[in-house]
């Protein structure tokens, strides 16, 4: 009888550690898995440390970005990634120009290959830096676009 | 909100290709209203998700610097024709929406 109580009691306790840990951790409203913190990093080294665990990714000529040379309006930038490494985890785009430098990061699913397309905001003239997370390491590529009018201003 | 989000997918060579658009403001939260001069609150998606056949092929983590009505292409292997492809999205207000289509 004594143990069923002790058992229950502590059964309780657990649930109620859980709780008031995953109401701390995770932001009102904030999804559980959206990296915050990288997100509002103001460098892109500090992006990176938070986003895949290294501020140094490896140079690799096995990621290519497509991106335009200039782009005249900053606001709609289309960016292109692609990459022939093996077990891509992610590929995240980083514009190192602006105020928060990263600006997406896609997590690759199953039978996803390494292939991301979309339209980004740059605030000036800047390296479009397009990092890969694979199996066995973080890998990184970069090109320059200028920017002939910038996209975050009003 | 189905009609939020315009998607195509096309199968090719055994590699299935993704290609929508989602109608939304995108604000970072940064810009100003230009006759007010205050700052336009944040709005912008923070993460899409695609399935297909249950599974999650993609799921894109995104912060306001994707631009105003975001366009997101992607590619992946394991699917036929006929088979749907379900994109979800939620932005930082709580509000979602979502699709599916058939791959052609």
């Amino acid at each position: 009888m004594t143990d069923t109580t002790r058992r229950t009691l502590l059964k309780g306790s657990i649930a109620l550690g859980t709780l008031s840990a995953a109401g701390l951790l995770s932001p009102r409203l904030l999804l559980a898995d959206w990296p915050g913190a990288a997100f509002s990093a103001k460098e892109v080294e500090k992006a990176l440390q938070d986003l895949v665990g290294t501020a140094q990714p490896t140079a690799s000529d096995k990621i290519k970005i497509k991106a335009p040379d200039i782009a005249e309006n900053g606001a709609v930038v289309p960016i292109t990634v692609e990459s022939d490494l093996e077990d891509i985890e992610s590929i995240s785009i980083l514009a190192s120009g602006n105020a928060t430098p990263l600006v997406a990061s896609f997590q690759l699913g199953e039978g996803a290959i390494g292939f991301v397309s979309t339209r980004i905001k740059m605030g000036k003239t800047a390296d479009v830096v397009a990092v890969v997370k694979t199996a066995d390491g973080v890998y990184s590529t970069s090109k320059n676009v200028k920017v002939t009018i910038g996209g975050c201003g009003g | 909100m189905a009609s939020s989000i315009k998607i195509r997918a096309k199968l090719r060579d055994d590699v299935v290709e993704v290609k929508a658009l989602i109608s939304h403001p995108m604000e970072t939260g940064l810009r100003k209203d230009k006759k007010t001069g205050k700052l336009i609150p944040a709005h912008f998606i923070q993460e899409v998700v695609a399935k297909a056949n249950g599974k999650t092929v993609m799921t894109a983590l995104w912060s306001g610097g994707v631009s105003k009505n975001p366009y997101i292409a992607f590619k992946f292997k394991g699917a036929n024709k006929g088979d749907e492809v379900e994109l979800s999205w939620k932005d930082n207000k709580g509000e979602t929406g979502s699709t599916t289509a058939k791959i052609k």
